[in-house]
């Protein structure tokens, strides 16, 4: 007997425009599925395929526009004949949920404490009672000083710390379902392999129905027995993870494995890509001639430092990828090569020459050879402004040669979309439009910033391959900025690390990944490995958060705190020397990471 | 607070909206076409007919001096419908330009336009028009100047918080490295994205403007007292409230019509933006 039965489901969202109601189709379509007791059940698919629809309907939680239909049925009790009381009884001691920003969960006038008791206290506990539970609670969810966080106010914790927070409200229910919507979308790697740990540990002793909503296989695998392959609506593949993922029948199910850029596949490798674009053999052009460096950018925010002193050269026609988790000071960088944001210190150097920090002073000419594509599809177009108009001014203002038409073929947007709003695009037709706009003249750097982050897994292995195309093509460099190292692993060329606004490890691609590892590179490296997760051990929780940091405290290494493997008296206290390996790799380290090249070549090979 | 009801419900939306469409275009035919509706001219006196309850022949009744209420508050229409939609429209031009310049700039500009604002909103509202008209004498011209003025801070605060979110957005930021010009980046990237806002705001200025002439007119600061506006005509005939409800009720009821229209149609707009 399963513990969660859901038969024929149905939701039709009402439409307040269109009067005919009856023609719009269903968000979710005839779903039918169970998850046993102890048991946890993906549901995967693309934005807008019903699984968060899904979700709602079984917390009783949608609007009233929606019409359902179809039997949930929870531990013998009919959830969708619920109502008043019974309802509310039903959602205090049955039913959990997690959501994917753990912000919009919690109270922001309340202390995180204080919002766990007050679960606590409905489920009959007294204050005092309630209160010792918050804090053991807490400490379950592997905080550090459970005390201390109880006392915090949401906004004063991070976000990984504030979905933990979330994670507590939900034991503190101890629920028969518990629902997780996205819980780790939005967080950084390091950290959302901590809360998917958690996750696992928890699942374990609490005996509930789990079921796992995500737009990502590789998290699948890792979480779940059972999995259901969503799309418009419909379950189209419903089965055991290992013969879903491994053999999937339904023709989507392969899409959607297929677009998903699985561990160690690269531009080189990656024979979709190919298939469209045969690989240009490339002559390295002239060797030495960097277009682009920075040297000694210094950048602070008020008390916090986002560029300390970072050095970094992009050659022609080569893409580099710059790593780091959120607060790294990755994205400043790149703002400040593209002139954006200006630094408070250093010097950039375009084909060698110097040119100014602040935009507004930039020459044209150099303005035009460095472009940037914007992280957030929806405010990187104008919503008033038409396809065409937007690709017509980048062509005038960046001194294009190509048409509207051509520019737009080439990012592959059809002519038809030319007329449309940019606002009823959508996230990868925006993304693409954006490309177009940054590629209309000739740049010879383009900086992306998260390009991909925002977009669903299918839509982002087309962008990444379009920007491959485009950058071999044109023979543009790229700055690739993301926190996700297989995304960067996929397109770089060389790639720099980046943690607390120091580039703490850079070298060509295959000797980042191959090592010796800057521990830093080391736990991203893990992170981003879906088949390292190890179930037994708990990990090691940063209990620092996020790693923007304050100015003038640095004496050490940045890392140093975080640091797995510190050397004691030795890490915190002296600035760890920059050590050039033979396999081109630069890394700022004390450990013992094999031989320097000789000062001679290394003064050659060093990249700057 | 009709309005906010109003929202939840599309249909009941739909019905505000004509109700308020209805009640302004009345008005406004009524300021263009004062001669062809009213039955007497406003100021034509009928000395035997003074204080005359309404009647099939004087719909509103007449007053102290015989003249015929209906005809008076239809002629009414005319100068409040001249002055507050010119002063609202100048003082949103003023206010767009100000808020655009000081929202994007921000730093030192935006401090001194701010402060200089803000020296204006902590004196009352009606103040510098009462000043104004004191001092300049009334006419159409210093009525639509100061009451533009009096406006314009109003006005620039919205459209100054609609463009700080607005140039923080990427697309602000592209356009800077495509190298466009401040002009380009205010005219085409940020205005049309806060036009919805300025029209919301001017709307409920329009009512406001609209009270605020009739109560400068009641102070007799508006227009002159015996002239057809309505705030006169209140203000001319309070005194006969108690035997001649009418010369009273009728002004007011057009003063308040007009204001409540107004504002229901910028309820409409706001909940249709945000729809």
């Amino acid at each position: 007997m399963s513990l969660l039965t859901v038969a024929d489901l149905t939701v039709a969202y009402r439409s307040p425009r269109s009067a005919a109601a009856g023609v719009v189709p269903p968000a979710v379509d005839g779903v039918s599925f169970h998850v046993d007791a102890g048991e946890t059940l993906g549901l995967v698919g693309e934005s807008g395929c019903g699984k968060s629809t899904i979700a709602l309907a079984i917390a009783r939680s949608l609007p009233p526009t929606a019409r359902v239909s179809g039997r949930i049925n929870l531990g013998g009790t009919d959830v969708a004949t619920l109502a008043g009381a019974s309802l509310r009884q039903w959602w205090r001691s049955d039913f959990a949920m997690v959501y994917q920003e753990p912000q919009s969960a919690l109270n922001p006038t309340m202390r995180v404490g204080a919002q766990i008791a007050e679960v606590l206290r409905v489920k009959g506990l007294d204050r005092q009672a309630a209160d010792r539970e918050a804090i053991s609670l807490l400490e379950r969810v592997a905080m550090a000083d459970p005390a201390a966080i109880a006392r915090r106010y949401p906004h004063q914790i991070s976000g990984g710390q504030q979905q933990r927070v979330v994670i507590a409200m939900a034991l503190a229910i101890r629920p028969q379902l518990l629902v997780l919507d996205e819980p780790t979308t939005g967080l950084d790697a390091t950290v959302e392999r901590e809360i998917l740990q958690l996750i696992a540990d928890l699942r374990a002793e609490l005996s509930a129905a789990v079921l796992f909503i995500t737009h990502d296989l590789g998290l699948v695998e890792r979480m779940c027995e059972r999995v259901a392959v969503l799309q418009a609506g419909q379950i189209k593949e419903h089965g055991p993870v290992a013969n879903v993922l491994v053999a999937p029948t339904h023709e989507y199910t392969r899409e959607l494995l297929a677009c998903a850029i699985p561990p160690g596949r690269t531009k080189h490798n990656d024979a979709v890509l190919r298939a469209a674009v045969p690989e240009i053999e490339h002559v390295p052009t002239a060797a030495g001639s960097p277009l682009l460096e920075v040297s000694n950018v210094v950048k602070h925010y008020g008390a916090v430092v986002a560029s300390d002193g970072v050095r970094l050269r992009i050659d022609a026609g080569q893409v580099v990828g710059l790593v780091g988790e959120s607060g790294s000071g990755k994205t400043t960088l790149g703002r400040i090569i593209t002139g954006l944001t200006v630094p408070d210190e250093g010097e950039i150097r375009l084909r060698g020459e110097v040119i100014a920090t602040d935009l507004a002073r930039r020459r044209s000419a150099v303005r035009r050879s460095i472009q940037m594509v914007f992280q957030s599809p929806d405010s990187t177009l104008n919503p008033r402004h038409r396809v065409r108009d937007v690709l017509k001014r980048a062509l005038l203002k960046l001194g294009g040669s190509r048409t509207v038409e051509q520019l737009a073929a080439s990012c592959r947007l059809d002519a038809q979309q030319l007329g449309q709003l940019t606002s009823t695009l959508s996230g990868g037709q925006k993304q693409r439009v954006a490309i177009a706009r940054a590629i209309a003249g000739d740049a010879a750097l383009v900086v992306c910033d998260e390009p991909v982050s925002a977009l669903d897994v299918s839509v982002q292995a087309t962008i990444l391959r379009l920007l491959v195309e485009l950058q071999e093509h044109r023979d543009v460099a790229l700055l690739f900025v993301s926190h996700d190292l297989a995304v960067v692993r996929y397109l770089s060329d060389r790639i720099a690390v980046m943690y607390a606004g120091r580039i703490v490890e850079e070298g060509p691609t295959e000797a980042v990944l191959a090592g010796p590892h800057h521990p830093y590179t080391a736990e991203l490296l893990a992170a981003s490995d879906h088949r390292a997760m190890d179930t037994g051990s708990r990990p090691v929780f940063s209990a620092g958060g996020g790693t923007a940091r304050s100015a003038g405290e640095r004496i050490g290494c940045v890392f140093a705190d975080r640091c797995p493997q510190r050397i004691e008296g030795l890490c915190a206290t002296t600035a760890p020397p920059v050590r050039h390996l033979d396999t081109g790799l630069r890394i700022e380290c004390h450990l013992d990471l094999g031989p320097d090249i000789d000062d001679e070549v290394a003064g050659e090979a060093a990249r700057i | 607070m009709i309005g906010l009801r109003a929202a939840r419900d599309p249909s009941r939306r739909r019905v505000t909206l004509v109700i308020a469409v209805t009640v302004l275009a009345v008005w406004i035919a009524s300021a263009l076409f004062a001669g062809l509706l009213a039955p007497f001219s406003p100021s034509a006196q009928l000395p035997r007919l003074k204080f005359a309850d309404p009647s099939v022949h004087h719909l509103f009744g007449t007053d102290g001096f015989g003249r015929d209420v209906f005809s008076r508050v239809i002629a009414g229409a005319r100068p409040v419908l001249t002055i507050a939609p010119l002063a609202v429209l100048l003082a949103t031009v003023a206010g767009t330009v100000l808020g655009l310049i000081t929202g994007y700039f921000g730093g030192l500009t935006d401090s001194i336009a701010m402060k200089i604002l803000q020296s204006f909103a902590i004196l009352p509202p009606l103040f510098p028009a009462v000043l104004a008209v004191a001092l300049l004498g009334r006419s159409t011209t210093v009525l639509v100047v100061v009451l533009g003025f009096a406006f314009t801070p109003l006005i620039t605060w919205t459209v100054r918080s609609a463009t700080l979110v607005e140039r923080e957005k990427q697309f602000v930021e592209a356009a800077r490295l495509r190298g466009e010009s401040t002009a380009y980046i205010l005219g085409r990237e940020i205005l049309p994205n806060i036009a919805g806002s300025i029209i919301v705001e001017s709307t409920v200025r329009l009512a406001d403007a609209v009270f605020s002439i009739a109560t400068l007119a009641f102070i007799g600061l508006g227009a002159a007292p015996g002239s057809p506006d309505w705030g006169a005509q209140v203000a001319d005939n309070r005194v006969n409230l108690q035997f001649a409800w009418w010369t009273v009720l009728f002004p007011a009821v057009a003063v308040a019509s007009l204001v409540i229209s107004v504002s229901l149609l910028a309820d409409v707009i706001r909940e249709r933006r945000s729809a």
